[in-house]
């Protein structure tokens, strides 16, 4: 059908500018109906500047019409599609046209795949923002009716997304059929169905007049927070907590307390597992006074579970939720209700458990003050020190300023080091990564002499780490630890080790050196760059290893800018220029690149670019990063704005600007 | 020992490196010893008392009359639960329930004229209170079934021998199911099926024989079970991708759809397009592939209407990037054809080879040589040679290309082979496509070119309308 209308225009008509005339719509469908789903792709993702060129009327009664019938497609094309179609507002004509787009959309909502329904229900519920009142009603709503009682099941799951957006903004009867439709689908005979709306209830509510939460909502909550289906049950949970914070403080009671308590002890472990994942913000819209009395039982059970994914998701949550107890009792009841099972769960059988509690209970200190720290606290962060696992070592050691602030390190740093040295040999990489991670920190909280004394062998050790990431990290990390201790310390502890290893036979260690000059010559300044570095790698340029001296040249083209320029001209280059001549290929390349590379290049020659600036383009993050590269590279920018320029479009400077704007600097 | 190594190495400083004989990548971390097979269960774990149950005389030793009576008190103390997660607790009740279930299957398996009216709730009560739980939580965080050992059930020395019991009192000659659908209803079949999801594969293995039974002997449950299992497997298309027992009710599947009468319903054939084509999207197809595939071709022999959206819809879904898959694909579509109708092949055959030829130019070596198997089964060939004006030009360019370029030269030799078996079918389309391959990609090339171009001019236009929509360019 819509091949012959494209035929019948043909060229030359499309637009309102007769430049424009240049995109029959027949050669941009053509390029949407490319066999190749990447070019496909590719076209709808530019699908806004077909409808640019074609023109607010044609994309409304051409280019949209074909879309919507041509739904039959790729799944990852119908992706691109329906997210366009969200921006397509100003496109089709602004909000006053803005229904045209409710077509496409409407069949995409449709669609089997997920994603690709989500995303078109993501585009409609923004579009319907841009509706008036009036369209809403005679556009909006209807199709969320249709999709409500679509025959196959995936229509019925969007529609549950929609009411909500619609809801405010329509008379009282459309609003009565909304809350009719809503009501029927909680009761959906599919469980797809039951879980979008159970996961749409609480948005739902919000919308809603409280008395209709009253009497509408909580009967369809206590449904389905009973429903046969867990996945449907524990999706309830999270619409109860919404609802907890719509409801007045007397309603509670009566009206959720007792399916939520219900939840909390259900049978099924992915309902209890919800109740705590979520219990933070239970514990919020609850109030004090029924955390006191329920939650806090609650909060125990779940502690206590039989589950160690439940038991975990509540450790989790265990500083947040003593830290919003009320003050009054604040202490009383950590003491004498949640420290207990915190301290049972310091020896659980679980090390998910261990390690989730691990990664909260410094934070308790700040909470229970200094002295009950010193005397509940530290016993189990000591004990937790010393697990089997390094995972909640781990997250003891990472958490650490929490306690610092309180009782102060040096309580504990009698058991720390045994457990840093013991993480820092790991046979876990990602292990010892992690404690690297921390060094810094802890190397500022324990002093340069204790770090000198116990740390510093180990700093030295991961460098020549089987693992090139554990390599990497303690080079990052030797420069963070200069940025603490200074330069001098420096020179005294790090540099010497770090190029004697320039000697190693093993050549990684050798490029060790290197990457270690790399991350340290800026924070060590000039001086000790030129005086003992640079030798050292001037050295190494002559390695039998073709890998060393590549790193050689990558290395000089890298301190470079901390050197002189004297010493760049008479040291520098004329060993870059040897390594130019290498007879490895990649050698030379990384020579090439250090003496004149396009961007970076330490001798390049000077470049002048021309950059025509639209207001936009400042705006955009992509140019401030753009200087600063161009700057750095001591290229000379020229700058010509545009409204200087004579104003016929004819002129060919202005040609030429746009084509150099699409290239890149001259 | 590192420690001491560095130290060691700034002292020796002043030596020049050697000749570079270390190996660089040393390889210090050595696999684990690998784990024992870990065990869960999720059975609400008594907490506190020890479970008594008074010793019961054996069935054998009363008398005719007080066996019924007897066999339902037996029942009742099966329903007790124990905790097999700790090893040590109620050894002899545990050891006492074992005997007495096995006495159970026995005694279901040769007595006559047990099963009375009141039986029938007590049987399925005891079988429910063991086998439905919620299930445990996966062991590892991503349980991969392609990698991981599966978590075994604690409980099995009594969840088996309850399973075998159940299994025997509906084989039984006795059974009869008017009785028993009172009891044996859509709720029960609903946790039935949640069960499937088991890490352990004995009890997927007891359920698909249960499952199967009730679906034989329970007419009124057949269309909710379809149905569930149409819900079971949407989920784990569409939400999880993660559901254990997809294997196991294909198989049951593929029984069932051998026995649909024709002409097919609706309701099946909505099944198979919207229900299993879609699984074939799923990550872990290799793991019920065999099973699904059975299944589409069962539906295709009672139906070969079915082939056309069947062909299209794997082709929809063909695997973009994962090989592995793609080789499972081309297995498929090949059952596929072997069983085709002429007239059926003729209306898919243009978007099945494109996507043909495309595999045979694979670069992963085992994607293109699946593909270049067809050429030796004989039906598909007879298919190919029956409509080679189609089909040879979709796959010449492919195959010329390949020929010159695979880097592999098994897929050449293949590749060659069917390049004679073209030639030798149809000679003149093939001269004539050789002589016009150059001008064919010299005029891709110049499409390509003028699609470039045009999109240079509408990205041209676009950043013009956004100058002069900020004001700098006069429009």
């Amino acid at each position: 059908k819509n091949n012959v209308n494209i035929k019948e225009i043909g060229p030359g008509m499309a637009g309102a500018d007769s430049d424009d005339s240049l995109y029959p719509i027949a050669v941009l469908i053509d390029e949407l109906r490319n066999e190749d789903v990447q070019l496909r792709l590719n076209s709808i993702k530019k699908l806004s500047t077909i409808a640019l060129a074609l023109g607010v009327e044609r994309t409304r009664t051409e280019l949209l019409p074909f879309l919507t019938d041509t739904i039959y497609d790729e799944d990852e094309v119908l992706l691109a599609l329906a997210e366009q179609l969200g921006n397509f507002t100003m496109l089709v004509g602004g909000p006053e046209y803005v229904h045209c787009l409710l077509p496409p959309l409407e069949s995409l909502a449709t669609v089997e795949e997920t994603v690709v329904r989500d995303k078109a229900v993501e585009s409609l519920r923004k579009i319907s923002h841009e509706h008036s009142p009036v369209d809403l009603e005679v556009h909006f709503e209807p199709l969320v009716k249709r999709l409500a009682s679509g025959d196959w099941f995936t229509s019925r799951t969007s529609a549950c997304g929609l009411f909500s957006v619609c809801y405010p903004r329509v008379s009282s009867t459309v609003k009565a059929e909304i809350r009719q439709h809503f009501r029927t689908l909680c009761s959906d005979d599919t469980p797809m169905v039951r879980r979008a709306a159970a996961s749409k209830l609480g948005e739902f509510a919000k919308v809603l007049e409280l008395e209709y939460v009253k009497s509408d909502i909580i009967s369809l909550f206590t449904a389905l927070a009973s429903d046969e289906q867990d996945s449907v049950r524990l999706l309830a949970v999270e619409a109860g907590v919404s609802i907890a914070t719509l409801l007045p403080q007397e309603d509670l009671e009566a009206l959720v307390m007792p399916t939520l308590r219900q939840a909390a002890e259900d049978k099924s472990w992915r309902v209890r597992y919800m109740v705590a994942d979520k219990f933070s913000d239970l514990q919020k819209a609850v109030g004090p006074e029924i955390t006191k009395n329920d939650l806090v039982p609650a909060f125990q059970n779940l502690l206590k579970d039989c589950e160690a994914e439940v038991r975990a998701a509540a450790a989790n949550k265990v500083k947040e939720f003593c830290e919003n107890l009320p003050e009054d009792s604040r202490e009383t009841i950590i003491m004498t209700h949640i420290l207990p099972c915190v301290k049972e769960l310091v020896s659980d059988t679980n090390q998910h458990v261990k390690s989730a509690l691990a990664s909260v209970i410094m934070g308790l200190s700040t909470i229970l003050g200094k002295d009950n720290t010193i005397e509940h606290l530290l016993p189990l962060f000591l004990a937790q020190l010393k697990d089997e696992c390094p995972e909640v070592r781990l997250n003891i050691i990472s958490n650490l300023d929490c306690v610092n602030e309180v009782i102060g390190i040096r309580q504990l740093s009698q058991s720390l080091l045994p457990a840093i040295v013991e993480l820092a040999e790991d046979a876990k990489w990602r292990v010892r990564l992690a404690i690297i991670e921390y060094m810094p920190l802890l190397a500022g909280q324990l002093g340069v002499e204790f770090f000198d004394e116990k740390l510093n062998s180990l700093c030295m050790a991961w460098l020549v780490d089987h693992v090139y990431a554990i390599r990497e990290a303690a080079t990052c990390n030797l420069m963070k630890l200069v940025e603490k201790f200074g330069a001098e310390w420096a020179q005294n502890t790090i540099v010497p080790k770090v190029l004697g290893m320039a000697n190693d036979p093993n050549y990684l260690h050798r490029m060790t050196t290197l990457f270690c000059i790399n991350a340290l010559s800026e924070v060590c300044g000039q001086e000790i760059t030129t005086k003992h570095m640079l030798p050292v790698v001037f050295k190494m340029s002559n390695d039998q290893v073709a890998n060393v001296r590549f790193n050689v040249a990558k290395s000089l083209q890298k301190i470079g800018p901390v050197l002189d320029s004297n010493c760049l001209q008479t040291e520098v280059k004329p060993v870059l220029e040897k390594l130019a001549s290498d007879q490895d290929m990649d050698v030379k390349y990384f020579a090439q690149e250090a003496i004149s590379g396009s961007s970076t290049g330490l001798f390049m020659e000077k470049q002048c670019a021309l950059f025509p600036l639209s207001k936009k383009c400042f705006r955009d993050t992509w140019l401030p990063k753009c200087f600063v590269q161009l700057f750095t590279k001591q290229t000379i920018l020229l700058f010509i704005l545009t409204p200087n320029l004579p104003a016929e479009p004819s002129c060919s400077v202005y040609h030429h600007l746009l084509n150099l704007s699409l290239g890149s600097h001259i | 020992p590192l420690t001491k190594y560095v130290t060691a190495m700034s002292s020796a400083s002043t030596t020049p490196p050697s000749v570079d004989k270390v190996d660089g990548f040393s390889r210090k971390s050595v696999r684990k010893a690998k784990q024992k097979r870990s065990q869960s269960s999720s059975q609400f774990r008594s907490q506190g008392k020890p479970i008594e149950l008074t010793p019961l005389p054996l069935l054998k030793d009363v008398s005719a009359q007080e066996q019924p009576e007897l066999f339902l008190k037996k029942l009742q103390q099966c329903c007790a639960v124990f905790d097999f997660m700790d090893t040590l607790s109620d050894l002899k009740m545990k050891e006492y329930k074992r005997s007495t279930l096995n006495e159970l299957v026995d005694y279901v398996t040769v007595s006559r004229g047990y099963l009375t009216e009141q039986a029938y709730p007590e049987v399925v009560k005891m079988v429910s209170y063991n086998i439905f739980r919620t299930l445990p939580p996966s062991d590892s965080n991503e349980f991969d079934p392609e990698e991981d050992e599966p978590t075994l059930e604690a409980s099995w020395p009594h969840l088996q021998l309850v399973y075998e019991f159940f299994i025997r009192f509906l084989e039984s000659q006795e059974f009869q199911p008017s009785i028993a659908k009172k009891y044996i209803d859509q709720k029960f079949v609903l946790q039935l099926l949640e069960l499937f999801d088991s890490e352990d594969p004995r009890e997927r293995d007891y359920l698909k024989t249960v499952l199967h039974r009730i679906y034989g002997k329970f007419l009124g449950l057949r269309a909710f079970i379809r149905k569930q299992i149409n819900n079971i497997f949407l989920r784990f298309v569409y939400e999880t991708e993660h559901f254990n027992g997809v294997a196991e009710l294909l198989e049951i599947l593929g029984s069932i759809i051998n026995g649909f009468a024709l002409p097919l319903k609706a309701e099946h054939k909505q099944f198979l397009v919207k229900v299993l084509i879609p699984l074939h999207t799923v990550r872990s197809l290799s793991l019920f592939h065999a099973q699904l595939a059975y299944c589409i071709v069962q539906f295709l022999e009672k139906d070969p209407a079915l082939t056309e959206p069947v062909i299209r819809g794997l082709l929809k879904f063909w695997p973009k990037t994962c090989s592995q898959k793609e080789v499972m694909y081309l297995g498929e579509l090949e059952e596929i054809l072997d069983v085709i109708e002429p007239t059926q092949f003729v209306k898919i055959q243009e978007p099945l080879f494109k996507q043909i030829s495309k595999c045979v130019s694979s670069p992963h070596f085992q994607v293109a040589e699946r593909a270049l198997y067809y050429w030796n089964n004989e039906y598909i060939m007879s298919l190919i040679e029956e409509n080679s004006n189609v089909i040879l030009p979709i796959m010449f360019t492919s195959l010329y290309r390949i020929s010159k370029e695979h880097w592999n030269p098994a897929i050449v030799a293949l590749v060659y082979n069917v390049l004679k078996a073209f030639m030798e079918m149809n000679s003149t389309l093939f001269d004539e496509l050789t002589s016009t391959y150059k001008s064919d990609r010299q005029r891709e090339k110049k499409k390509e070119k003028e699609r470039e171009e045009l999109w240079k001019r509408l990205e041209d236009l676009e950043l013009k309308r956004s100058l002069q929509s900020d004001g700098i360019i006069p429009t």
